[in-house]
């Protein structure tokens, strides 16, 4: 295993020829998603190792700029995921979410982006069952879904 | 001037190193912008860690913190708070988490330790874009609420009063006391429950500082930690209780009788009513359904025989707005409606009763005065007592209910003892749970007593007969699962010890108070284990039942739990408010208004003088539903602002080529 990491390390590319790994940034709420997410971990339910967290107090404070941020920086998709309806800390912040990411699932597409590529869940504080399957679902639906095409996004 | 930024990578033991190469991780993060210091260590939380820390800020002039450990919903305050020591401004940290997100979940090391470095990239970057902020401090209003008077919610009004703080109990029905005046004794010790239970009723009624509301609910809540208000709904009683001198008469006169809740269906009560002599408080009660006079516009019965003139038909519903600082939610359990389980019978064959309805016929003042009779006003000779009915079930619930197997228990002890021992009692059961103190002792007292207990989940109950014995007795039909053959066993009698569940306006609640529900619809606690009377939303405690299943030491322990956390912020008398509120730059407001409507707080205002948005930070929580929609990039959260989510970003993605792969993909 040492070695492993040692070799990693020395490796500043990646291997070449390996198959393709999707990068997914997930903006999650530290009320539901983030604390399901606790949960999967303490349960010790493995996971896709694609995804990457960021931490929001809710998902109402996505901006869609944000969002975009991430698939032009290189991620080939974006997860939001909150509190299910009705039950948002912040009494309705995952409906405005709603909103947003349904709007911005619209445009993309005209800009070259399978709106595939975004997906709004809500995953409350205590599935992290539900949460684990989640992510596993989604990064194969992105592997199938293969690589973004960074290049042609410039139009936006 | 470039910020420096100390980075901890944390082993926790083998929790993290065992699967991330932390060492690595931490050298990595050595080669990142900015940052000055990188160390790995076993135990970040631990006291040298925090000192490490405290030692490089003050040593190496650190303008910036980044630990990489658990969860920062554990141990966040721990590092902030360490910062702090150091001299550093507690926001002027990030942590993220490689545990709980990467460790323990990541099943490849060579993954898990790239995922590692990754997100420690993204708190690295982030960190550079955070700004100093300010706690705000707010006094706490010494007064509190307590919702729902079960024992859990009598036992926090009682403790937060003798401490000399004020308490509002705002309790649904007619009296206080909950489930537990239905019962005749209690487990395992078969305390009389009146007994163990009036004088505490009384004790509530008779304290100054416990303002009690009866037919009550809380229908609105507003605020934040330290100064909520609730809008408390009063329901008319239509009996003046201050005159009311709980004489009855109006009972005995009134002409109208419908089936009795509190005896759960098996007597009748008048229209005008009253749970038990002991009720708190004991006036009786009008029900309008039910009323000739409230329905109709005749009768008055009651009214023309009160030696009181207590009787008051024009009362009409009212509302109060109370001022508290911290709330506790003591609202308590459902039992679950066998009904729809109709391999058991229930509602199909009378001798199927509930547990409820069980208590109520070994009640001294219950139906049946206390002795166990069928409807046909016999004693069974034998009676079957199902387990887990709804418990432990995947149609059900899957949680185990933690009371039923030791009120069976109870109930065994019972029919043995006042019918006699030539009573048969048959437990059916799948697991006998007698965890408490005193349960395991208990449960080998009664099966001493001679009680049959046979492991296995009855597949049904019925009437249909196969032989000239069975005849007229209802059979219970199971596989008894530790000599692996078929039983049919007959009895008189059936009791179902149904599960107990999530109040059926639980989310309802909920949504008023702001807090969550678990998967099993009893709220949620902050933490299963460390946090398990508060919850999410700061000021706001639970007590009892409305946690999940418990026993009644289980409830008052867990009550005087909440009723302490309450009470340390009513004491202290102010909390730190978090900064990480939202802020409208008045330079690039363009006076949309877009924001106004969609602040579910009210909290933004329009300034006509100056054609800006303004937030009222008091009022803000930092949702960010306005700074997310902003079309302008005027409205900010602070601490979760543009820039500081752009920096994360970029961290993050610097860093994707570690785990794919393709070539010939541009990053940014
Ligand atoms: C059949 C049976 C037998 C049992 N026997 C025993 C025993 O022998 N020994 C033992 O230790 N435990 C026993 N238990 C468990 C015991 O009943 C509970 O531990 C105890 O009653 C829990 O008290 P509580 O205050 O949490 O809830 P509850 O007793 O349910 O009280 C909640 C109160 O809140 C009120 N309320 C609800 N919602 C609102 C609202 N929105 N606003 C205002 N008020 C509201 C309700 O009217 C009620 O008065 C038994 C349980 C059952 C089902
Ligand atoms: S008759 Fe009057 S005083 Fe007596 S219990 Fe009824 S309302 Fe109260
Ligand atoms: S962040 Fe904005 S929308 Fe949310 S409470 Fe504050 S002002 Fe209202
Ligand atoms: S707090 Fe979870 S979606 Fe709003």
């Amino acid at each position: 295993m040492q070695e492993l990491i040692a070799t990693l390390e020395t490796q500043s590319d990646p291997l070449p020829g390996a198959a393709f790994e999707p990068a997914i940034v997930a903006f999650v709420c530290n009320w539901c998603t983030y604390t399901a997410a606790d949960l999967a971990g303490t349960s010790r339910m493995v996971q896709s190792p694609n995804v990457r967290l960021v931490r929001m107090m809710c998902t109402g404070m996505v901006d869609p700029k944000y969002i975009i941020k991430a698939l032009l920086g290189g991620a080939d998709a974006v997860l939001v995921s909150g509190c299910h309806p009705g039950d948002c800390h912040y009494i309705n912040g995952n409906y405005k979410a709603r909103r947003r990411v349904k709007l911005l699932m619209e445009i993309l597409p005209r800009f070259g982006i399978d709106s595939r590529r975004i997906k709004l869940t809500w995953v409350g504080a205590s599935e992290g069952n539900e949460f684990a399957a989640t992510v596993n679902r989604f990064a194969a639906e992105i592997k199938e879904l293969g690589p973004i095409d960074t290049r042609r996004l410039p139009l936006l | 001037m470039p910020s420096r930024i100390g980075v901890y990578v944390c082993h926790c033991g083998t929790n993290i190193a065992g699967r991330v190469d932390s060492e690595g991780v931490a050298r990595f993060a050595a080669g990142l912008k900015n940052v000055a210091v990188a160390r790995d260590y076993k135990f970040m939380c631990s006291d040298p860690g925090q000192d490490m820390i405290i030692k490089d800020i003050r040593e190496m002039g650190l303008t910036r913190v980044v630990v990489a450990s658990c969860s920062p919903r554990l141990h966040e305050k721990t590092f902030q708070k360490a910062c702090q020591r150091g001299g550093l401004n507690p926001f002027l940290f990030q942590m993220t988490c490689i545990r709980e997100h990467c460790s323990w979940v990541v099943a490849d090391p060579v993954e898990a330790t790239a995922k590692a470095k990754t997100l420690v990239a993204g708190a690295v970057s982030r960190v550079n874009e955070h700004e100093e902020l300010y706690s705000r401090v707010e006094a706490v209003h010494p007064d509190v609420l307590v919702v729902g008077g079960g024992i859990a919610g009598i036992q926090a009004a009682l403790d937060i009063a003798r401490s000399g703080h004020k308490v509002h109990l705002v309790e649904r029905g007619p009296s206080i006391g909950g489930h537990m005046t239905q019962f005749d004794k209690t487990f395992p010790t078969l305390d009389c429950a009146a007994c163990i239970s009036t004088p505490k009723m009384v004790a509530v009624a008779q304290e100054p500082n416990i303002n009690l509301m009866t037919m009550s609910e809380a229908v609105e809540v507003k605020g934040y930690v330290g100064n909520y208000t609730a809008r408390i709904r009063t329901r008319p009683r239509y009996i003046n209780e201050d005159r009311c001198t709980g004489c009855g008469l109006c009972m005995e006169k009134c002409p109208k009788s419908v089936p009795s809740e509190f005896e759960e269906g098996l007597a009748k009560r008048k229209a005008v009513h009253r749970n038990s002599p002991q009720s708190v408080p004991n006036t009786p009660v009008i029900d309008p359904a039910s009323c000739i006079y409230l329905v109709k516009g005749k009768c008055g019965a009651c009214k023309q025989n009160c030696p009181s003139e207590a009787i008051d038909f024009e009362q009409q519903e009212s509302f109060l707005d109370v001022q508290v600082g911290t709330i506790v939610l003591a609202t308590g359990f459902d039992i679950l409606d066998p009904t729809a389980l109709t391999q058991y019978g229930f509602g199909r064959y009378p001798e199927v009763y509930t547990g409820l309805q069980f208590e109520r016929l070994n009640n001294a003042v219950g139906p049946t005065g206390g002795k166990i009779l069928m409807k046909n006003g016999q004693a069974p000779e034998s009676v079957a007592i199902i387990h887990c009915v709804g418990s432990r079930d995947k149609n059900q619930h899957e949680y185990c209910s933690r009371v039923c197997c030791m009120y069976a228990l109870k109930y065994d002890h019972l029919i043995k003892d006042k019918i006699g021992h030539q009573a048969r009692v048959f437990n059916f059961y799948i697991d006998m749970r007698c965890f408490g103190k005193g349960y395991e002792e208990f449960y080998r007292r009664v099966q001493e007593e001679g009680v049959t207990f046979i492991r296995g989940r009855p597949s049904e109950v019925t009437d249909q007969t196969l032989s000239a014995e069975e005849d007229g007795k209802l059979i219970v039909v199971a596989e008894d699962t530790l000599l692996g053959r078929p039983v049919r066993v007959s009895v008189d009698m059936v009791v179902l010890c149904t599960a107990m569940q999530a109040r059926r306006d639980a989310s309802e609640v909920a949504r008023i108070f702001g807090i969550s529900q678990g998967q099993d619809g009893f709220f949620l606690e902050e933490h299963p284990k460390l946090g398990p009377v508060s919850t999410a939303t700061d000021g706001i405690f639970l007590a009892g039942t409305c946690q999940g299943p418990k026993d009644i030491p289980d409830a008052v322990a867990h009550a005087s739990g909440g009723a302490g956390q309450a009470l340390s912020l009513a004491a202290r008398g102010e909390v730190s408010i978090s900064p990480t509120v939202s802020w409208i730059n008045p330079d690039i407001c363009v006076g949309c208004k877009m924001c106004v409507d969609l602040c579910a707080y009210s909290a933004i205002e329009f300034d006509e003088r100056r054609k800006v948005c303004v937030i009222n930070e008091a009022m803000c929580k930092g949702c960010g539903s306005c700074a997310g929609h902003c079309p302008s990039g005027a409205a900010q959260v602070r601490h979760f602002n543009e820039k500081q989510i752009f920096a994360e970003l970029e961290g993050l993605s610097q860093n994707v080529p570690l785990v794919r792969q393709p070539a010939g993909v541009d990053h940014l």
